[in-house]
């Protein structure tokens, strides 16, 4: 239904906003690890966006994203009291979370929003939240404040060392676990070579680790199969059985290559919105 | 009169030219005109015992109908049909009537049966319903509505707006609830324009809000409203929530970039209007030398639009013969005269990828018919050391689908079958939730419109008897 943006707070000028959404109904049923479909206008494609905010009390549900494509550039394009055409949801499974002890957090990107809910979540189930984000330099790092106000320890690193770590946030993890044989499990949501590496970090501890994964997704309700990914030899549907997945099982190769199948289509869609638009 | 009849060819129906529709999305069969109606109408032998309604689902008075427009009343025909068939537009042009009606039709012993469906679409494309009531019911003394007794539906496909519309008529408030943004299900997303045009759709849909029914579109059911939700609000719910998982071929190669299900291509196309790409943003794979793996309608569908958006060449791959395929006559006979190639008795064994990981060819196995199987079909059989590559760039797969596991999962109470599907009594259409129905796909597995209609009257009119009394 047409939703209404209440807030918006931009993160990262002409790329990346956090926007609040007036969703009642989303907001009621939403869990950590859900997701929306949203249709920016009457001729718009169904996107999906992970939730990385929720406020049941006031009916809100946040998003936050990278314009890249035409969708997500023309949602930058809209304000506080804009309306959203169409916003579907929540949708996938909840993240599992349970009380067991440490949990490391980890994110890049806009996927720190999304990991952000997954961590709130865990917080709230009293586990130990160790945060761990990274960005190309200091000014492109979203979301400190926000996991600040629940995470036990937040751990930084950046490409150019503007703040934090100099480095990755793969380095910060391996000397976590080096260090703490407690964390019982990781999640990493953020670009999939990020994803990918964080598994592979992982994978000498034996750790569980939980990867949040973003195909390309038509309806988003289980009938197309557009987000299908290769998990422990076997094809599994993002949308209903994920987006969470094993990350030590997941063909994250394969997801790259999916990802990229309307690359020149996502291109000619922008470009004409772009001259259209006259910048 | 019976041979006599038989003897009469039956009205072709005119068509777009196959080589002008293969580049448009436009509708390939045009319909009667008055007077090709009236001469088709007059083929019918008004049996003392038609045996047409039997094979109907919704049981529609046929020899009635028809006979009024040999009288050329076509208002009395119009109300005829709508008194068992809400979507006569809709079921005039995708119901399999060579199964159905048709196929019981007494003159299709000796010679051809007479054409029902298109006498039905031509009825409800003449006669304008004049108001939300006739159109929902065909009458025009709908109940006072009962302001205080709602009704949910989950889905807005064929199963749930024919239930719609009969609590709609007995003058129930109804509530219909729809997970995509566009009310219609798999008339909306699956089935192209080409042969049910979208304005058809739109027509019943808005016949139904005229007639009290309210729809919520991007309301997932077991997400955005859940059954237990709708419980406490209604006095009875119905789920007709639809096809669910594409079912894939299981073979190498099937995650290769250029391998879709029918279900992506077709709601890409359809719901996504990727046909109006760039205007719209919904893009479709661009394929130059299209495969289809299946043989049904779905199959057809998703070969015919394959063309439409540009291919140069587009085979359907089946592993047995033409005389298995479960596809309607007519859609084979359209597919064929726009240019659609049939690679019959050939299995595919595995998608083969370009340097890139895109799909660039499929490897066949050569099959032949053997003994019948358990279906009564004669069992493919792979041929020896006979296996072939076909090039291709873009694979559609059309096997049918599994049951939708959302609504499902978050609803544990709802008693499943073997299969997976809701588990209903046949009669009433009732769950193992008290005054919860259900039908179509996610009742019955992938069926025909008119199979998923059939299941929402029933539960309609079980609901009506229920909740009025």
């Amino acid at each position: 239904m047409p939703t209404r943006i209440l807030h918006k707070e931009s993160l990262i000028p002409g790329k990346t906003s956090k926007q609040q959404l007036d969703a009642p109904q989303i907001a009621r049923k939403a869990q950590p690890g859900h997701y929306v479909k949203l249709r920016i206008s009457a001729t718009g494609e169904r996107i999906p966006q992970t939730i990385a905010d929720t406020d049941p009390e006031k009916g809100t549900i946040t998003i936050v994203y990278l314009a890249l494509g035409k969708s997500t550039s023309m949602l930058e394009t809209l304000g506080a009291g804009d309306v959203i055409h169409d916003v579907c949801g929540p949708l996938g499974h909840a993240t599992h979370i349970e009380k067991r002890g440490t949990v490391v957090c980890v994110g890049g990107g806009t996927g720190i929003a999304a990991m952000h809910h997954i961590a709130k979540g865990h917080a709230l189930a009293g586990n130990h939240v160790v945060g761990i984000i990274g960005a190309r330099s200091k000014d492109l790092l979203l979301f400190e404040q926000e996991l600040r106000v629940f995470v036990d320890e937040l751990l930084i690193s950046t490409d150019d060392g503007s703040y934090g770590h100099k480095g990755l946030v793969t380095e910060l993890l391996h000397d976590r676990l080096e260090k703490d044989k407690n964390v019982f499990e990781v999640v990493a949501v953020g670009p999939v070579p990020m994803m990918a590496a964080v598994a592979e970090t992982t994978r000498p501890f034996g750790v569980k680790t939980t990867v949040s994964l973003n195909p390309i997704m038509v309806d988003g309700i289980g009938m197309c199969g557009a987000c299908r990914v290769t998990v422990d030899g076997k094809t599994k549907f993002a949308c209903v059985d994920g987006p969470e997945f094993d990350g030590h099982a997941v063909d994250f190769a394969e997801l790259r290559r999916r990802l990229a199948a309307f690359r020149e289509q996502e291109a000619v869609s922008l470009e004409q919105w772009r001259v259209s638009h006259g910048d | 009169m019976e041979t006599k009849n038989s003897k009469i060819p039956r009205v072709d129906m005119p068509c777009q030219p196959a080589a002008v529709r293969r580049g448009n999305f436009d509708e390939v069969a045009l319909g009667y005109t008055p007077a090709m109606a009236i001469q088709e109408a007059s083929r019918c032998l008004q049996c003392k015992k038609p045996l047409c309604v039997t094979g109907c689902p919704v049981e529609v008075p046929i020899r009635d109908f028809i006979g009024h427009i040999t009288q050329n009343d076509l208002e009395g025909a119009y109300r005829v049909i709508k008194t068992t068939n809400s979507l006569p537009a809709v079921c005039g042009r995708v119901c399999p009537q060579e199964h159905q009606c048709e196929g019981k039709c007494i003159l299709g012993k000796k010679g051809q049966p007479v054409a029902i469906g298109r006498l039905e679409r031509f009825v409800a494309d003449t006669h304008i319903a004049a108001t939300a009531c006739e159109q929902v019911t065909g009458t025009t003394a709908c109940a006072v509505p009962l302001k205080d007794r709602k009704v949910a539906c989950i889905g807005s496909g064929p199963s749930s707006l024919t239930c719609a519309g009969v609590c709609a008529a007995a003058g129930l408030k109804v509530d219909v609830y729809e997970a995509l943004h566009e009310p219609g299900g798999v008339l909306i997303y699956g089935i192209p324009a080409f042969r049910l045009p979208k304005g058809v759709v739109s027509t019943e849909i808005n016949g139904l809000r005229g007639a009290g029914v309210t729809f919520h579109l991007n309301s997932v059911g077991g997400r955005t409203v859940a059954v237990a939700d709708l419980m406490q609000e209604y006095a009875a719910v119905f789920i007709g929530v639809g096809a669910g998982l594409p079912i894939f071929l299981g073979i190498p190669g099937e995650n290769l970039v250029g391998v879709f299900s029918a279900n992506e291509y077709l709601t890409r196309v359809n719901l996504g209007r990727a046909y109006d790409f760039p205007q719209q943003d919904t893009p479709a794979y661009p394929g130059r030398h299209v495969t289809v793996f299946g043989a049904g309608n779905v199959a057809m569908d998703a070969a015919r639009t394959a063309l439409r958006m540009g291919a140069e060449s587009v085979h359907v791959v089946y592993r047995r013969t033409r005389a298995e395929m479960p596809a309607r006559r007519e859609e084979v006979e359209h597919a064929e005269e726009e240019g659609v190639q049939f690679a019959m008795l050939s299995a595919p064994v595995r998608f083969n990828g370009n340097e890139e990981a895109k799909l660039c060819s499929v490897t066949l196995q050569k099959m032949e018919l053997g003994e019948p199987d358990n279906s009564g079909r004669r069992r493919p059989i792979p041929v020896p050391d006979a296996v072939y590559d076909m090039p291709t760039d873009l694979a559609i797969v059309a096997l049918g689908t599994r049951s939708n596991p959302i609504l499902l999962e978050a609803t544990p109470n709802l008693r499943l079958n073997a299969r997976g599907y809701i588990e209903v009594n046949e009669e009433t259409g009732e769950t193992s939730i008290p005054n919860v129905f259900a039908g179509g796909d996610i009742v019955t597995g992938a069926a025909t419109v008119i199979l998923a209609m059939g299941a929402g009257r029933r539960a309609g009119r079980e609901i009506v008897k229920r909740v009025t009394n």
